[in-house]
């Protein structure tokens, strides 16, 4: 068996109102470290966790958003967030943060992170992984 | 290849039931535990889309939450099955990975 | 069969430390491994000593103190959700400068790096949770 495992984080809870995405976000920077494949999904009310402008001032809670931009120096590269999640919410791609990587398999070029997907490709996405850690 | 999904929240209280439902391929097995034992009964609000997947994925209740919340198995959904804790590990071993609905 | 679980939420307020201890106990009594569990979010308060429920109520903290004992489980606990919620061990009571520790015998404090290690090292990941 290879030694490289397919790891799925699944976030589907909004942020702030619980400690879930963050909480789940120190997992992602701690588990680079171990070489794995990692991806990341976001659905349901995960898709709030992406949103622009979140400015928490107001209720005295740290503002995480920001960390989203720094996955790429982490080699976290693959965001897949929920079309029909998005809809459902009255949202589009134009309302979530850009969060970009550098591809270093095609000369270092940026590459948006965040890969819009149908419901039925998150299921397929779903489907290949070897672990999945639910926030 | 196939997974084996757990839900622990009542339907009636948020889409969590739905959610998973939506994401399951054919083959999947569904696991409804602790809250998420109400999902499972006939005649509610969610029973139409649990019996629509049923043929496709396999549906299944924890027996012992299912009792805790006084429900007996006649009021489940036809093609329903009642697992134990040890039926819990069968259906974990069973499918290759475990996706939690948290 | 190796399986690694995750508690995700506190004891008493939420059933999940109670089905996962139902579940760990199944999966020995059938033969598989568990050679971990791992303790966050508010999991990590399944950990401290100072716990005292009624005496006519399951207590979560010894239940799994004495399955581990008996079965070499090995109870993490992450740190960095510990300390939020002051789930201290001796060594980092004293780095603190607090005046207890209370963490329970058969639990210990780590890095999240020992749930990554777990999805990597068993065949199986079940998480329990809100």
């Amino acid at each position: 068996m290879s030694d490289v495992k397919k790891f799925l984080y699944v976030n589907r809870k909004a942020p702030y109102g619980t400690i879930y995405a963050l909480e789940s976000l120190e997992v992602v920077l701690i588990g680079a470290a171990f070489d794995q494949d990692v991806s990341l999904a976001f659905l349901d009310d995960g898709v709030f966790q992406l949103t622009r402008d979140q400015n928490t001032d107001g209720i005295g809670v740290k503002n995480f958003s920001p960390t989203f931009r720094a996955l790429g120096d982490y080699d976290v590269t693959r965001l897949y967030v929920e079309k029909e999640s998005l809809d459902e919410r009255g949202l589009t791609a134009d309302d979530l943060q850009e969060i970009m990587y550098e591809d270093e398999d095609d000369d270092w070029a940026e590459k948006p992170a965040i890969r819009i997907v149908s419901r039925a490709e998150m299921t397929d996405i779903m489907a290949e992984q070897d672990v999945i850690l639910s926030f | 290849m196939s997974t084996l999904h757990t839900v622990n929240k009542s339907p009636f209280v948020n889409r969590t039931l739905e959610s998973c439902l939506n994401h399951c391929k054919d083959g999947d097995a569904v696991l409804m535990i602790e809250d998420g034992v109400y999902g499972g009964l006939g005649g509610t609000a969610v029973s139409a889309i649990v019996a629509e997947k049923a043929g496709s994925v396999s549906i299944h209740v924890l027996t012992p939450d299912m009792e805790a919340r006084g429900l007996s198995a006649d009021r489940l959904l036809d093609g329903i099955t009642c697992v134990g804790y040890d039926g819990f590990v069968e259906l974990v071993t069973k499918h290759d990975r475990t996706q939690a609905w948290l | 069969m190796k399986i690694g679980v995750v508690i995700s939420e506190g004891p008493y307020t939420h059933e999940a430390a109670d089905t996962a201890y139902n579940f760990v106990k199944a999966a020995l009594t059938a033969g598989h491994e568990v050679p971990r569990v791992f303790f966050y979010h508010d999991g990590v308060n399944v950990s401290t000593r100072l716990s005292v429920p009624p005496q006519d109520e399951r207590h979560i903290q010894n239940n799994w103190t004495d399955l581990a004992r008996e079965h070499g489980i090995d109870l993490v606990v992450c740190i960095a959700a510990a300390q939020r919620r002051g789930i201290l061990d001796r060594n980092e009571a004293e780095r603190q400068g607090k005046d207890t520790d209370n963490i329970a015998e058969g639990f210990r404090i780590s890095g999240l790096g020992q749930l990554i290690e777990m999805g990597i090292q068993t065949d199986r990941l079940v998480m329990f949770g809100d």
